[in-house]
């Protein structure tokens, strides 16, 4: 079988799984649900396999193939196909995305077991499967957008998961509204190039666009700059990143798929798929690289003050987005697109093992109440200590091969790109604090109420589950977790997902060894041929110059973490007070919110408001009724001559009649 | 036998017909009286048959007939319809569908 076809079979199972469960909700019981919406995932991952392998036996100069289905527009010079682009950047990002939503797939299987809208979850997260697919496999802008969009509203309808609460729902809007942002600037980047190049085809458009456009010229900066607000908003970089930790208050698999191993990637992808593009416009490319650089610090600080465990694990997210930007920016292509790997690894497991002692919390996200973990979850605890360890870039896990080889080559590129090497090491050493501060503060310590009672009873006793942002009662109808809610740790589907996910994290960065193994850059090449940012290389000296310095820093920021959180728990305290006005500053997400609300919301509801009050009022008020009321006079003249009268309509008629026949007879004659 | 007779009596037929359905109240009188209007046609169309000299005009004539005679089908059901529910023979007073 040929690429593309184990490529459409990629796309079938997750659509069918979606469609079956969806339709079939009445009948099918959970259990079943819960099996198909795992089983279609994991076929999926196998035809990935599948393409994989039937790409590995092509010459690596002939990996890339396109397919079409139908044509989906052809009209006046616009040929649309419904058509995928199957290369080793797609293959690879379909193998992510199918890899880890299958174990999170199995994951949800146990930790949804209590909620009412079990088959609600699996359909939907079936369906953000087969979008995501879509958007990685598409094989034009058109198509691009179409899944661009349908993944925005997968992540809505998930993250507004438990309707009732109305914490949820206003984040899913939110979610919602700033990833439109993102889709506009990618409809109008679609627009631009199919004005400029005549085709919104990928390969056409990659073929064309370096005859087409000279270096810098303002038309493909433009795009580059509309696709880069679409990569920001759905990426949640900074200005536009502010959905992402209210995205948490969706359900914690969720979280773990959507909003930290997938969906968010999708800028990243994006970036990388029209390099071609973003190396015509290298203004717009470091543009992309210090927007990366300013979330990746940014994120890191609010990642270090944060007491929510899910929102403190989102701006970690953020942050290692802010790396994975900055490397397909500066043209670390392959070192960017593997950093997504690792990173889809350890953040879906720190997300998993949260999601783990959240439930035993019930629902509780605060780590200032959490402690003692360690001894009550160890299965828990271990693969927690295993993401963390990855996430911090501990010598030989996942992260730690991943991000240095991103730094290693701005270092190698030099000049200007130096900034990013100094300042992404000074982003790891915060990674490294923050990512052990959850550690120290949630497993070691005396056990709070909830960990003693799972040691001394077994199973999770605690008492009714409250929201924790409003602190209302919650509905538990809809949603979780259920009255009967014993899930944590102790499902056996959600410790196999787990544990895979743990092993990965450790030594999944072992393929990409420098000057050993390399698989991802080698199967990646192709993809980047005749870009000459890709064939820039640090040497064997410069990468491990790199990882000596990154393990270090991740050995240090683990021994600050230990001093502050475990040594001598008084000192963040004794910090937080003498640096206040920092820490104020941290703890309110350095009031983006507030800021967009001031500069965008409220100037466009006062000009809303101002428009309301004239135009709409006189304007566009006056033209309706205006128009009814002349129908309305006109209407009461006509209703004069309807009397009734049989003998006044037949006068009538034979008056018009005769009047008729006297016109053409004078008008003859 | 020259047209202008045919033509002549036809008008007068017309115009006796049109008068009738406009000044008379009951209902089986305007329906005599639109019989009258359609005749005055059929006689023209003869007359114009015979002064063209083929029998297209007639063809016409035996159509309308058929028509008229749908018609009044129609026509005597609703007069019959109206008399069984005692309404007032009266087309003045069936004024139900007044604007």
């Amino acid at each position: 079988m040929s690429a593309t076809a184990w490529a459409w079979l990629v796309l079938l199972f997750p659509l069918l799984g979606s469609i079956v469960i969806g339709v079939g909700f009445h009948a099918l019981p959970q259990k079943v649900a819960g099996i198909i919406g795992t089983v279609s995932i994991a076929l999926a991952f196998a035809c990935g396999i599948g393409a994989l392998l039937s790409l590995l036996g092509e010459d690596p100069e002939a990996r890339h193939h396109a397919s079409s289905l139908w044509d989906y527009a052809s009209v006046a010079g616009l040929d649309i196909k419904l058509g995928i682009f199957v290369d080793p950047l797609s293959v690879f990002m379909v193998l992510i995305v199918t890899g880890v939503s299958t174990l999170i797939h199995l994951y949800s299987y146990g930790y949804m077991q209590s909620d009412e809208g079990y088959h609600r979850f699996f359909s939907y997260l079936n369906f953000f499967v087969f979008s995501m697919l879509l958007l990685v496999l598409a094989g034009n802008f058109v198509l691009l957008t179409v899944g661009w969009a349908f993944v925005g509203f997968a992540s809505y309808a998930l993250i507004s998961f438990w309707y009732r609460r109305e914490t949820a729902t206003r984040a899913g809007m939110k979610a919602f509204v700033i990833n439109v942002v993102g889709d506009i600037g990618l409809v109008l980047a679609a627009f631009l190039i199919f004005r400029e190049l005549g085709s919104f085809d990928y390969g056409t458009v990659f073929e064309k666009a370096p005859e087409v456009f000279t270096t810098n010229e303002w038309t493909i900066t433009a795009i580059c700059l509309l696709l880069l607000v679409g990569a920001f908003a759905k990426s949640a970089q900074l200005p536009l990143h502010t959905w992402l930790p209210d995205a948490m208050e969706g359900p914690t698999p969720v979280s773990s798929l959507i909003h930290a191993a997938t969906m968010v990637t999708a800028g990243v992808y994006l970036i990388a798929r029209t390099h071609v593009l973003f190396e015509l416009a290298p203004t717009a490319a470091d543009i992309a690289a210090f927007v990366g650089l300013a979330t990746l610090l940014v994120a890191a600080t609010m990642a270090l003050v944060m007491t929510d465990l899910k929102r403190a694990i989102a701006y970690s997210t953020m942050s290692q987005i802010g790396y994975m930007i900055m490397g397909v920016s500066i043209g670390a292509y392959s070192a960017g697109m593997f950093h997504l790997m690792t990173h889809a690894f350890f953040k879906a497991l720190l997300f998993m093992a949260a999601g783990s002692i959240i439930a035993a919390m019930a629902n509780d996200q605060n780590i200032d109440r959490m402690s003692g973990f360690g001894k009550a979850m160890r299965f828990t605890s271990i693969t927690f200590v295993c993401g963390a360890l990855a996430l911090a870039a501990f010598p030989g896990t996942s992260g730690f091969f991943s991000k240095d080889e991103i730094l290693a080559f701005a270092e190698a590129r030099g000049g200007m790109y130096l900034i990013f090497t100094v300042l992404g090491y000074v982003g790891a050493l915060m990674t490294a604090i923050y990512s052990f501060r959850l550690v120290f503060r949630v497993l070691p310590g005396r056990p709070c109420k909830e960990a003693q009672e799972l040691i001394d009873t077994g199973h999770v006793a605690h008492e009714a589950p409250k929201n924790p942002a409003t602190g209302e009662p919650e509905d538990t109808d809809v949603g979780f977790p259920g009255p009967e809610h014993h899930i944590a740790e102790q499902s056996l589907p959600m410790r196999v997902a787990m544990g895979v996910l743990a092993v990965l994290a450790l030594v999944g960065g072992l393929i990409q060894i420098p000057g050993v193994d390399d698989v991802v850059t080698k199967f990646l090449d192709p993809v980047w041929e005749g870009s000459p940012l890709a064939a820039i290389e640090p040497t064997l000296g410069e990468d491990y110059t790199g990882l000596g310095i990154g393990g270090v820093i991740a050995l240090l920021g683990i021994g600050i973490a230990y001093v502050l959180y475990v040594r001598r728990p008084e000192l963040p305290r004794r910090l937080e007070q003498r640096l206040r006005p920092l820490h104020t500053l941290f703890a309110n997400k350095w009031y983006f919110d507030e800021a967009i609300d001031f500069l965008v919301v409220r100037p466009a509801l006062a000009i809303g408001r101002f428009a309301n009050r004239t135009f709409e009022r006189f304007v566009v008020d006056g033209l309706v009724n205006g128009t009814a009321e002349t129908v309305r006079g006109a209407g009461g003249v006509v209703r004069a001559v309807q009397s009734g009268f049989v003998r006044s309509y037949a006068l009538l008629l034979i008056a018009g009649f005769a009047g008729l026949a006297l016109y053409f007879l004078l008008s003859s004659s | 036998m020259s047209i202008d007779w045919f033509i002549v009596l036809s008008a007068l037929l017309f115009a006796t017909g049109a008068l009738g359905i406009l000044l008379r109240r009951s209902p089986m009188v305007i329906l005599l009286c639109l019989e009258l209007m359609l005749n005055a046609g059929n006689l023209a169309l003869v007359a114009f048959s015979r002064m063209v000299g083929n029998g297209q005009g007639q063809v016409f004539a035996v159509i309308v007939m058929v028509i008229a005679a749908c018609e009044v089908v129609v026509g005597l059901g609703l007069i019959v319809a109206i008399f069984r529910r005692r309404i007032p023979l009266n087309v003045d007073d069936l004024r139900e569908l007044r604007g």
